[in-house]
């Protein structure tokens, strides 16, 4: 009807654009480099604050896109993007040449990957495992060490890759303490008989139900709260792991044996990212991740004219806050289309 | 056990300060999470502290008082409990609705019930 439109990435945000953008008349090309819609949602089994099941929203997300509106096109990769006066020209391995009005950038993150953090012994150790290798013994119901005994004590690891200068990372990724105290809940609902222990810097619970996840935890789990950030974990001969820590409300240093411990890791600009804000000319901010033409009022807006932010490559959000982002951001696409782009 | 003096040398001033979590004994804190579970509703503020009379007098904090009971390092809580004049203050200020006046009750009790501390 009134213009085309390329959204890259099939995730929470692209899906969400995409639809929106089809429902008003737009012509969009949806790009995905994996086979599957969804993004880091797959990976997903109990959503927080309300651990609904996450296939209701992917449910959700793929009926959106299910317009005729919307050509899907997965394990498509990008060779080539131009811009030529005001077109946007991309080149791909699936479709030859793809000619758009405006590009929603949903490009997204990736989660940090936790054995750079070379300390924690992610790699290194068979029971230090991540937030997300948890999430998928949720799903296949079987929460179990290496040697498949069931582990009794439990350890959290906040702020894994995030907060942390040494690594390059000095922002919060804003999701993984309440991801960690959803996943603290949840392990004790599996396993009723065991200790869980979250080791964290500060509790940041800035979402709306998430303070009150926290006090579940602590009055109806049990769940145990040690504030200090672990220095380093390793392994005794009976192949328990030694988490050492400072204790740094009783002032003290505190040393414990964990079965399992979980990082927390946090979220980085996606790889994916990288290579779009390349081929575009994307301006990033220090923390890496894109930056918005105005942090108040233009977070959708790139450097780039008819170039468009939608979700998590700007920086770390929830759901709805993506999915908040990505309908926002239709709105500064139609109202480039229709006035600015005359 | 130092013997042969040793302790004369000085081998006994310094005792390890890490706090060994498997070693300790952790059945004061159980004993209060029984009959008081607000006490795991703790987030060690220190609202409590800030506001009680006695420590703004002496060296007394009952948010670091409670974070020794859970962690099972009992040795100096005994001393500091005696302390607390159970006026309340604190439960008045707490944000998570801990009823800390009941937690000091309760942790005098269970010390008086352990031989280890019996008086
Ligand atoms: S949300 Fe929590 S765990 Fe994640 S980076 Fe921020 S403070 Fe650390
Ligand atoms: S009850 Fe005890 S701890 Fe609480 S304010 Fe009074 S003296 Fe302080
Ligand atoms: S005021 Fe309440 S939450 Fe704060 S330290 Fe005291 S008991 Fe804990």
């Amino acid at each position: 009807m009134n213009g085309n439109v390329i959204v890259i990435g099939a995730g929470i945000a692209g899906m969400e654009a995409a639809g929106q953008l089809a429902k008003a008349g737009y012509l969009v090309t949806l790009l995905e480099k994996e086979e599957e819609a969804g993004g880091h949602l797959n990976n997903w089994y109990h959503l927080f604050p309300d651990r609904r099941n996450g296939d209701e929203v992917i449910k959700y997300l793929k009926d959106q896109i299910d317009n005729d509106n919307i050509t899907f096109l997965n394990g498509t990769r990008i060779d080539n993007l131009e811009k030529s006066k005001k077109e946007f020209i991309i080149k791909t391995n699936r479709a030859k040449e793809i000619c758009a009005d405006a590009i929603v950038v949903a490009t997204g993150f990736d989660l940090f990957r936790s054995e750079r953090k070379e300390e924690y012994g992610y790699g290194i150790y068979d029971n230090v495992i991540t937030s997300v290798d948890l999430e998928k013994m949720f799903r296949e119901g079987d929460i179990s060490l290496i040697n498949g005994n069931v582990p009794n004590t439990i350890g959290m690891v906040h702020c894994v890759g995030s907060r942390d200068e040494k690594v390059g990372n000095p922002y919060c990724s804003k999701l993984c303490c309440v991801t960690a105290v959803k996943q603290a809940i949840e392990i004790r609902e599996n396993i009723p008989e065991s200790k869980v222990f979250c080791f964290y810097m500060d509790m940041r619970m800035g979402g709306a139900l998430y303070e009150e996840l926290y006090m579940e935890a602590q009055e109806k789990y049990g769940i145990n709260f040690i504030r200090g950030k672990v220095s380093e974990v390793g392994e005794s001969f009976n192949h328990k792991l030694i988490v050492k820590v400072e204790d740094t409300l009783a002032g003290r240093p505190l040393k414990m044996e964990i079965d399992l411990l979980v990082l927390m890791a946090g979220m980085e600009i996606s790889e994916g990212s990288k290579k779009t804000g390349k081929l575009l000319g994307l301006k990033t901010g220090e923390n890496r991740f894109f930056q918005s033409r105005d942090n108040h009022y233009g977070s959708n807006l790139s450097n780039i004219d008819g170039v468009f932010y939608a979700g998590t490559c700007t920086s770390p959000m929830n759901i709805s806050e993506t999915i908040s982002h990505a309908r926002a951001a239709v709105l500064e696409v139609m109202d480039y289309l229709k006035n600015d782009r005359k | 056990m130092i013997g042969n003096n040793m302790d004369k040398f000085g081998y006994s001033i310094s005792k390890g300060r890490q706090i060994n979590y498997e070693a300790n004994d952790r059945k004061i804190a159980e004993y209060i999470y029984e009959n008081e579970p607000s006490f795991r509703l703790c987030i060690e503020c220190g609202g409590c502290s800030a506001t009680c009379t006695t420590g703004n007098l002496t060296k007394f904090s009952l948010r670091e008082l409670f974070v020794l009971i859970k962690r099972g390092e009992n040795d100096q809580i005994w001393q500091n409990l005696k302390k607390c004049m159970l006026c309340g203050k604190c439960t008045l200020v707490c944000p998570r609705g801990v009823n800390t006046r009941n937690i000091v009750v309760l942790a005098r009790q269970a010390f008086q019930k352990s031989n280890d501390y019996a008086i």
